[in-house]
C-alpha cells in the first residue's frame, strides 16, 4: 500500500456540475435525448460547455422552469408532460428520453421518477423514459454519467452468458480497438455500456465480469454488483502501464495466462513507449498540479509521473472512491499529496506558491493562470478526446506536452528577437 | 415551462457578472451551487480575459440544505471581503438559491462591514441576462449615489459654460461580453473629444465604485446601450436632472444625429456640420460604382434590439439593401423593433427560438444574413453569407484588431464586414455575363466560398425526403422550356423564383410550367 497523503478540503469550488456530461453522452447514444428539467442557467451552462453549437437541432435541451411552475408542483408535472409530448412529436426518432434533474428541480422536489413512470406507460413500445440527477448540489461533472448509466441498469435484461462488460463511455474507435485486443487475448464476448444505441443495452448477470474504463462510476458499479455482476478491480486504461494492468486484470478474471496477454500487447507497448519518448523530452522533470474536476486526475497523475517523469505537486479530485481507486493509489509515489474537494482560492494560492510548470484545470481558470505565466491544460479535453488504451498513450502525453512546447516556442522567439 | 434547445440570453445573474467583471474594486458573492461557475468561462474564454471574474460562489450542496446555508453564505462573504478587499460588495443568488430563500443580501448588510453592500434581487425564473445587467448597474449607481440626491443641485446640461470648463459627459452601458463595447467606447470618446467634449466616466466598463460616485460631475450622460444603461440614465435624470442621449451612433446618419443631440443638450454650437459625413469612408464606398451591385440585396437581420435596429437603418438607407427580415430576442425592445419593421413593410420577429429564426430566414431567402453567432450557423447551413452584428457571440467575434461598430470607424468596419461576405460587384457581373461558358461551375461564389454543408443529423434529411414526396403528390410539371429558362436565372435567387412560379401556377390552376409561365409569374410578382 502506497503511503499517499490524503487530504480533504471544502469551500468555494470551480467545477462543472453533472449536467455537463450530457455533452459526451448524447454523442455516444445518438438515438437518445437528454431533457434537463431546470432553469435558464442549466440551458446556458450546457450550451457554454458544449462550446459553439454546431448541430441543427441538438439531442439535448432544457425544460426551463418558469415562475408559474414553482407555484404548484401538480402544474409543473403537467407542464413537463406537455413539453415531453411536444418534443416527441417533433423528434419521432428518439428512442430513449433521459429526464435529467437539476439543482432547482431537486430543491422543489419535482418527482421525475413518477413522471418517467407515467410517460413509460403512455409511450410503451415507442420511447423509454429514465430519470437521473445531474444537479450541482449532488454531482460534479463526470458524476452525471454515473447517474445516467445507473438509471439504465434496471432496463438491462438478465443473462447468465459469460461476458466481459466494459463500463464507461469510450470513443468508438477506442472501443473497437479494445475489442480487437481482447479478442486476440482470448476474451471474445465483450460488450460496452453505454452502448452505441440506447436500445441495445447489454444483458447482465452472474457471469458478467465488469471492467471499468472510467473511474467515476461508483453508483453504477454498486448497482451492477447488486445484479450479480463481478467487478474487476484494476487501474484505469490510461497509458501503457495502466492499460497493461487493466488487460491483465481482465485476463485473470477469465483465467487466461499473463503470458498470453504480454504476447499480444508487448509489441503495442513497445511501440507506445517509443512514441512517448518525444513527449517525455518535454514532460520529464516538469512540475504538475492537477485541480479537481473529472475524477480522472489520479489516473492521469499516475501516468504522467510513472511514464512521463513529471513531478507531482498536488493531485486534486472532486471525489475519491477508495475501493475503485485503490489500485491506482498503490501505483503513485509515496507522499503524493491528494486533495479531495476544493477551496478554489486556497488551492490557487498553493498553485502560485509551488510555481508548477503545468496546471490541469477547468476552462474558467485556464486563461487567468496563463496570464500569470503558468501553462495550463483544460481538463474537459480528457473527456472529449480518445485517450484510453496503449495505442493512445502518446496522444494522451501530447495533450500535456503541447502547452509546454508552445510555451517554449513563444518564449524562445521572444528572447531571440529582443 | 419552456422547451429550450439553445438560448440567446443567459440567466440574470450572468448579467450581474458582466457588470461586476467590467468594473474594478468590486466583488460579487453569489449564493449558488457548484456548476454555476461555468459562467467564468464566458469571460475567460470568449473574451480571453486574463483575470477571473470577481465572483465567489458559495457552493452549497444537497447535504447543506438540511442545515444552515445562511452560515455558509456568511462565511463566504467574510472570506471574500478579507481576501479581495472590495470597495463595494454585490451580494445575490442564482436560480437555485432563490428557492431556498436565505436572503444573502440582507445577511450581508447585517454583518457590519463598512463598505457599501448592493443587494441584488434578480428573479431567475422570469428575467434574463440583459435585464440582470441593467438592474445590477442601476442598483450600484443607486446605492452609491442615493445619499447625494439631496446634497447637490439639479444638474443643468449647460452648466459647463458658467463653470468655465469644457463640457463633460459620461458614457454609460458598455460591459464585457457586449458586442465590440471596448472599441465603441474608444471611438465615441475620440469623436466627442474632436468636438471639444471631455469624458468624465465610462461605466460599467473599466470603472470603480469611486468613479460611480463621481458620475454627477458630468453635464449629461451618453446612453450607449439602452439594454444595459437606460434604467440608470433614467434614475440619474429623475434624481439629478441629468439629461441623456437616446441616439445610438451606429451608422453615418445615426452618428451624425447623435452628435447633433449631444450638442443640442449641451447647447454647444456645432461648427463642423459639413465635415461630419466625410469622416467615414462608408458613404463614398457605398456610392462608388462597384457598389451598384449592392442595390436591393436581400438582407435578413436578427440580434439584440440596439444592433438589429441600427443594422436595419444602415442596410436600407446607407447601403441600399432591401431588408426582408428583421427581428430581435430582446423582448424589452420589441416595441421599437416592431416600429422599425413596420416602416420597412415587414413584420418583426420577436422570439427566443433560433429554430423560428432559421425558418424565417429560409422563407425570406436573403442574400445576406446579419445576426448573432447562431444565425451564422443557420446561414452556413443554408449556404447564405453572414456577418455577426450582435451578441451572443463566439470567441472569433472578439477580434484582436480595433473594430468598433459605432462612429466613423464603426461605419467603415460595418461596410467591410457586411460587403466582403458577398460577391464583389464586378465579380458578380462577370459571372452573370459568362455563366453559359463551359468553365462556369453552377453555384460558383466568391473567393470566400460559401458551400452549404448538410447538417449532420438525419432529421433534416428525412424532412427533405418528405418535402420531395409532397411535391410529387401535388407536383406541377416543369416543361423542358420551363426548366431551361429556370437554369438561366442566377442561382442565388433561383430557389425563390422557382417557388414563386409554382405558387403562381397553382393559384392559376395551371397543369404545367413553361418558359412563358415563368415570365408570367415574374410579371405577376414584379
Amino acid at each position: 500500500m502506497s503511503k499517499v497523503e490524503l487530504n480533504k478540503e471544502t469551500g468555494p469550488r470551480e467545477v462543472f456540475c453533472g449536467l455537463t456530461s450530457i455533452v459526451w453522452l448524447h454523442r455516444r447514444m445518438p438515438d437518445a435525448f437528454f431533457l434537463v428539467v431546470g432553469s435558464r442557467t442549466c440551458a446556458h451552462l450546457i450550451q457554454s460547455a458544449a462550446g459553439v453549437m454546431i448541430f441543427a437541432e441538438p439531442r439535448f435541451g432544457t425544460a426551463i422552469l418558469e415562475e408559474k411552475d414553482l407555484a404548484g408542483l401538480a402544474d409543473a408535472h403537467e407542464e413537463l408532460d406537455r413539453v415531453v409530448n411536444d418534443l416527441i412529436s417533433r423528434r419521432p426518432e428518439i428512442k430513449t428520453l433521459f429526464l435529467v434533474g437539476s439543482c432547482p428541480s431537486e430543491v422543489i422536489k419535482l418527482d421525475l421518477a413518477t413522471v418517467a413512470e407515467k410517460l413509460n406507460k403512455r409511450f410503451l413500445g415507442q420511447v423509454r423514459f429514465v430519470n437521473y440527477s445531474g444537479s450541482g448540489i449532488e454531482t460534479t461533472f463526470t458524476q452525471g454519467e454515473d447517474g445516467a448509466l445507473k438509471a439504465l441498469v434496471p432496463l438491462m435484461e438478465s443473462s447468465d452468458d459469460e461476458k466481459l462488460l466494459l463500463v464507461g463511455t469510450l470513443a468508438n474507435n477506442v472501443e473497437d480497438r479494445f475489442k480487437k485486443i481482447f479478442n486476440n487475448i482470448g476474451i471474445t464476448n465483450v460488450e460496452s455500456f453505454p452502448p452505441r444505441q440506447s436500445t441495445e443495452l447489454p444483458k447482465i448477470g452472474k457471469n458478467t465480469k465488469v471492467l471499468l474504463t472510467q473511474p467515476y462510476l461508483s453508483d453504477t458499479v454498486r448497482d451492477l454488483k447488486h445484479r450479480g455482476c463481478e467487478i474487476i478491480y484494476a487501474p484505469f486504461p490510461l497509458g501503457v502501464e495502466g492499460s497493461t494492468k487493466w488487460f491483465l486484470a481482465a485476463a485473470d478474471a477469465f483465467k487466461i495466462s499473463e503470458l498470453k496477454v504480454h504476447e499480444v500487447i508487448a509489441p503495442l507497448a513497445n511501440r507506445a513507449r517509443q512514441a512517448l519518448e518525444k513527449h517525455n523530452e518535454i514532460l520529464s522533470g516538469k512540475k504538475l498540479f492537477l485541480l479537481p474536476e473529472s475524477q480522472l486526475e489520479i489516473s492521469l497523475a499516475r501516468f504522467l509521473h510513472n511514464e512521463c517523469g513529471m513531478e507531482l505537486v498536488e493531485v486534486g479530485t472532486p471525489y475519491l472512491n477508495k475501493d475503485l481507486m485503490d489500485s491506482e493509489l498503490n501505483l503513485l509515489p509515496d507522499d503524493t499529496k491528494i486533495v479531495e474537494g476544493q477551496h478554489v482560492e486556497k488551492q490557487l494560492d498553493r498553485v502560485r506558491a509551488s510555481n508548477p510548470d503545468l496546471v490541469v484545470c477547468g476552462m474558467g481558470l485556464a486563461n487567468p493562470l496563463e496570464a500569470e505565466g503558468i501553462s495550463t491544460k483544460w481538463s474537459i479535453e480528457m473527456v472529449f478526446s480518445p485517450i484510453h488504451g496503449i495505442d493512445q498513450a502518446a496522444d494522451l502525453a501530447g495533450l500535456f506536452s503541447r502547452p509546454l512546447k508552445r510555451n517554449q516556442i513563444l518564449t524562445s522567439k521572444t528572447l531571440a528577437t529582443h | 415551462m419552456e422547451l429550450t434547445l439553445w438560448t440567446y440570453e443567459g440567466p440574470p445573474h450572468v448579467g450581474a457578472m458582466r457588470v461586476a467583471s467590467s468594473m474594478k474594486d468590486i466583488h460579487y458573492v453569489l449564493h449558488a451551487p457548484q456548476g454555476d461557475t461555468y459562467a467564468d468561462l464566458l469571460f475567460t474564454m470568449i473574451e480571453r480575459r486574463g483575470q477571473r471574474p470577481p465572483v465567489t460562489y458559495t457552493t452549497f450542496q444537497a447535504r447543506d440544505l438540511g442545515g444552515d446555508t445562511a452560515e455558509l453564505v456568511k462565511r463566504n462573504i467574510t472570506e471574500a471581503v478579507e481576501r479581495f478587499k472590495p470597495k463595494t460588495l454585490l451580494v445575490g443568488e442564482s436560480c437555485t438559491a432563490e428557492l431556498i430563500q436565505d436572503q444573502p443580501g440582507a445577511l450581508a448588510k447585517g454583518m457590519g462591514f463598512d463598505i457599501p453592500i448592493v443587494n441584488l434581487e434578480l428573479p431567475a425564473y422570469s428575467k434574463k441576462e440583459n435585464w440582470g445587467a441593467s438592474e445590477t448597474f442601476y442598483q450600484i449607481v443607486r446605492t452609491l449615489l442615493k445619499d447625494k440626491v439631496n446634497e447637490i443641485d439639479k444638474i443643468n446640461p449647460q452648466r459647463w459654460k458658467s463653470l468655465g470648463r469644457r463640457p463633460k459627459i459620461n458614457i454609460l452601458g458598455p460591459t464585457l461580453l457586449g458586442f465590440r463595447c471596448r472599441d465603441d467606447v474608444i471611438e465615441i470618446q475620440r469623436i466627442l473629444s474632436e468636438q471639444g467634449i471631455d469624458t468624465n466616466i465610462v461605466a460599467p466598463l473599466g470603472s470603480s465604485p469611486d468613479d460611480i460616485e463621481r458620475l454627477t460631475d458630468a453635464d449629461i450622460n451618453v446612453c450607449l446601450y439602452h439594454e444595459i444603461a437606460e434604467t440608470s440614465c433614467e434614475w440619474l435624470k429623475r434624481n439629478f436632472g441629468m439629461e441623456y442621449t437616446t441616439n445610438i451612433p451606429i451608422g453615418i446618419k445615426n452618428t451624425i444625429n447623435f452628435i447633433h443631440e449631444v450638442h443640442e443638450k449641451l447647447d454647444l454650437p456645432l461648427t463642423n456640420k459639413g465635415e461630419l459625413e466625410h469622416k467615414s469612408k462608408l458613404p463614398w464606398y457605398s456610392k462608388s460604382v462597384d457598389s451598384n451591385y449592392l442595390t436591393g440585396k436581400r438582407v435578413f437581420i436578427f440580434g439584440d434590439g440596439t444592433h438589429a435596429i441600427a443594422a436595419a437603418k444602415i442596410a436600407k438607407d446607407e447601403l441600399g439593401f432591401e431588408v426582408v427580415g428583421l427581428g430581435t430576442y430582446s423582448r424589452e425592445m420589441a416595441r421599437q423593433v416592431r416600429a422599425v419593421a413596420k416602416d420597412l413593410n415587414i413584420e418583426a420577429l420577436i422570439t427566443n427560438s433560433y429554430l423560428e429564426v432559421e425558418d424565417a430566414m429560409k422563407k425570406a431567402s436573403p442574400e445576406l444574413v446579419l445576426g448573432t453567432q447562431m444565425e451564422r450557423h443557420s446561414a452556413k447551413r443554408l449556404g447564405i453569407p453572414c456577418s455577426v452584428i450582435s451578441t451572443p457571440m463566439h470567441v472569433q467575434d472578439v477580434p484582436a484588431r480595433y473594430s468598433p461598430q459605432m462612429g466613423w470607424e464603426g461605419a467603415n468596419v460595418i461596410f467591410d464586414d457586411w460587403v466582403h461576405p458577398l460577391m464583389m460587384g464586378l465579380e458578380e457581373h462577370l459571372i452573370d455575363m459568362f455563366k453559359h461558358d463551359f468553365e462556369f461551375v453552377d453555384g460558383h461564389q466568391s473567393h470566400l466560398g460559401h458551400t452549404a454543408t448538410k447538417a449532420p443529423y438525419s432529421k433534416e434529411n428525412k424532412h427533405e425526403q418528405s418535402n420531395i414526396n409532397i411535391q410529387k403528390e401535388k407536383s406541377i410539371l416543369w416543361t423542358e422550356s420551363g426548366k431551361a429558362e429556370l437554369t438561366k436565372v442566377p442561382f442565388f435567387v433561383r430557389g425563390k423564383v422557382k417557388s414563386n412560379t409554382e405558387k403562381y401556377a397553382l393559384s392559376k390552376g395551371l397543369p404545367e410550367i413553361s418558359d412563358e409561365t415563368l415570365y408570367d409569374a415574374k410579371a405577376f410578382f414584379g
